[in-house]
């Protein structure tokens, strides 16, 4: 019979000051955001260059806040990921020139997938320090100039060209297998752990993980359907994202985003500023960044990063992060939450915007943010925690409600423009905080009742990179 | 480097570009002819051109090159930090948790499977070769693991945990893909 598979422990003190993320040591002014805009996410905007989406999304914000006059604006923070996809190094300094932003300060920010929550972190830090009262984050991507295989092409130059690009250069193949882990982990070590047969158990919790899985995919492509900025609203049920093309196993093609054109902005600046500006600003109350490796096979097999809600006696016999978790996740979170002082995300967060470019990687985002414990990932799923309460999803969710996930759609239904991406999710928790879904959506649907505080979260390739950060309504 | 960037739209302009409103016909004639017109539902049309890009890097393995030129002697090569007792199955040259160098060592040609995937899409460079398994391999007495080729079984055979044994090509490509992994010896009856 087939023998189940042991790793080699380490010995744990060698990750003894690796596994300490930045805590509460952080001065600086209050930064607000005032302002946000998007282009509508689309395979492709043949009648807008770079520049143009990024004037739309910039003019959209701009009309937020009539009284912030362009000569107001200190200065930028600009984000888009790749410069394959653009075929025009030092993109940036054209938009800036497009939107009338000479001569005042900016710097590009590339940081993966992670791009857009980064430049929204360094707008932040800009405004924070005293250097700026008023800056602009704005990011694009341009993805529609390659074809999808050659896309996916380039983003895979986002991993090892030495070790892991050769091997089939796949993004979509790295999260499988970190997901296939984390089946294995979670899944079959304890559902299933009482069928010995190894191939048979594993069967069973990928069958089981699949339909799970679906459920994101049908919550957040269901959520879209009232997003008009969302690229694909899809009215999917469970059995159809199964049915949908095998991309790479587990993974069907409707659990994975897409590659998008389009742009978003945010306004942020000082507490002085933003009441000249806006009588609703959102309060940045907490931000966080966290890394890991490269490969994800240097990735240690050592100790959870704990949340003040949890002990280590809960993860005695997890070795982590493996493979299967996103440790800079963790990091990210730990110290967004010190930052904004949150003891309980679930308690303390109305919602969560995250980096669902594939439906397993929003699960495993559940755990890294502290939604639930390790291995609780799919149960979440399954009671409806992140599902919105009142919203015909066709599957009974007795807890929907509990901490919405996703409400726009998310990645995986409103496309992911990369360097756009983070920004996007800043502006969709911008509006839920100001109550304003139902004015730009022209629906309430998507409207999470009384929502107080929200948490943004961007991710680069395979968790090498991760921004979390805390939004919070101030007006009573 | 040869052809970095040429620019075709200009030499089909005799002719009348062709007018398409789908995005996919709009990218195939580009491949064919160079140049074509893309319409919106508005009638708003947007000239396309083809732009292609060729490099041909020179690229060093540097301090890595004794990972790569020991595939080619048929040897899996590691990496050790001594101070830390751990050895990263994918070879760093410098420890990552204390920062000194490490020492090279060499791993088992046997190991098993951590995780796996097959791949039924790739990108553009790999099209060809799908549908192709991924795995992250596990070696007793490393620490770390290592990405590979899974080769002779098929999705439904492969499981968590399956042993498994490195091959290596006759002919060295000096890239990763000159070792792989295949079931182990009575491996697929288990």
């Amino acid at each position: 019979m087939p023998q189940a598979s042991s790793t080699v422990k380490p010995p744990r003190d060698v990750f003894s000051g690796t596994a300490t993320p930045a805590s509460t040591k952080r001065s600086g002014r209050r930064v607000y955001v005032v302002a946000g805009g998007v282009t509508k996410f689309a395979k492709a905007h043949p009648d807008m260059d770079f520049r143009l989406m990024c004037k739309k999304a910039f003019d959209q914000a701009r009309s937020e806040v009539p009284n912030l006059r362009l000569n107001d604006i200190d200065g930028s923070r600009i984000s888009y990921f790749s410069d394959h996809f653009s075929r025009q190094l030092k993109a940036s300094s054209m938009v800036l020139d497009y939107l009338g932003l000479n001569p005042r300060g900016s710097v590009r920010i590339e940081w993966g997938g992670a791009t857009g929550g980064e430049c929204f972190q360094a707008a932040w830090e800009a405004i924070a320090s005293g250097r700026m009262d008023t800056c602009l984050a704005i990011g694009y991507e341009t993805m529609s100039r390659v074809q999808t295989w050659k896309g996916n092409e380039f983003i895979a130059l986002a991993s090892d060209v030495n070790y892991d690009f050769p091997l089939g250069g796949f993004y979509s193949g790295y999260y499988a297998l970190m997901v296939v882990r984390h089946i294995y982990e979670y899944v079959r070590r304890t559902k299933f752990a009482n069928i010995k047969d190894e191939r048979e158990a594993q069967k069973k919790a990928f069958e089981y993980a699949g339909r799970v899985m679906a459920m994101v995919s049908v919550k957040n492509h269901r959520n879209a359907m009232f997003n008009p900025y969302a690229q694909y609203p899809k009215n999917l049920n469970v059995e159809d994202v199964l049915k949908s093309e095998m991309v790479s196993y587990p993974l069907p093609r409707e659990d994975i985003c897409t590659m998008s054109d389009g742009a978003a902005a945010t306004i942020l600046c000082s507490e002085e500023k933003a009441k000249e500006l806006t009588e609703d600003p959102i309060l940045v109350k907490g931000v966080g960044c966290g890394t890991d490796t490269m490969r994800l096979a240097d990735r240690p097999f050592g100790k959870v990063l704990l949340m003040p809600h949890e002990k280590a006696s809960d993860y005695a016999q997890l070795e982590y992060p493996g493979v299967h978790s996103f440790r800079a996740g963790r990091a990210a979170s730990i110290e967004a939450y010190n930052h904004a002082g949150i003891t309980n995300p679930n308690k303390d967060l109305s919602f969560v915007e995250l980096h669902d470019a594939y439906a397993s990687s929003e699960i495993q985002t559940y755990e890294d943010m502290g939604l639930c414990r390790y291995g609780e990932g799919y149960g979440f799923v399954e009671r409806g925690d992140p599902f919105l309460k009142g919203f015909d999803y066709g599957m009974k969710l007795p807890n929907a409600g509990a901490t919405p996930v996703n409400p726009s759609g998310g990645l995986i239904a409103c496309g992911h423009p990369v360097g756009a991406t983070g920004l996007m999710q800043a502006v969709m928790a911008f509006w839920q905080l100001q109550h304003k879904v139902g004015e730009r959506f022209g629906s309430e649907k998507l409207q999470v009742p009384n929502a107080k505080r929200g948490a943004i979260h961007s991710h680069a390739g395979t968790g090498s990179a991760v921004t979390v950060s805390i939004l919070e309504r101030v007006k009573p | 480097m040869k052809g970095a960037t040429v620019m075709k739209g200009s030499s089909t302009s005799k002719r009348p570009l062709k007018k398409s409103a789908k995005f996919t016909e709009v990218q195939e004639t580009l491949l064919k002819e160079g140049a074509a017109i893309y319409v919106d539902k508005k009638g708003v049309e947007s000239l396309y051109i083809d732009f292609p890009y060729h490099v041909n890097y020179v690229h060093s393995y540097a301090q890595d090159s004794p990972f790569f030129l020991g595939l080619a002697e048929g040897k899996l090569r590691g990496t050790r930090c001594e101070p830390c007792k751990y050895t990263w199955a994918t070879p760093r040259t410098h420890c990552q948790f204390c920062g000194e160098p490490t020492k090279w060592v060499e791993l088992p040609l046997q190991g098993k499977v951590h995780s796996w995937t097959t791949c039924h899409y790739g990108s553009e460079a790999f099209l060809k070769e799908t549908p192709y398994n991924l795995v992250i391999v596990e070696f007793e007495g490393a620490n770390s693991v290592l990405l590979s080729r899974l080769k002779a079984c098929t999705e439904e055979q492969i499981y968590v945990g399956m042993p498994i044994v490195a091959k290596f090509a006759s002919e060295p490509k000096y890239l990763i893909t000159d070792v792989w992994f295949e079931p182990a010896p009575g491996a697929l009856k288990g």
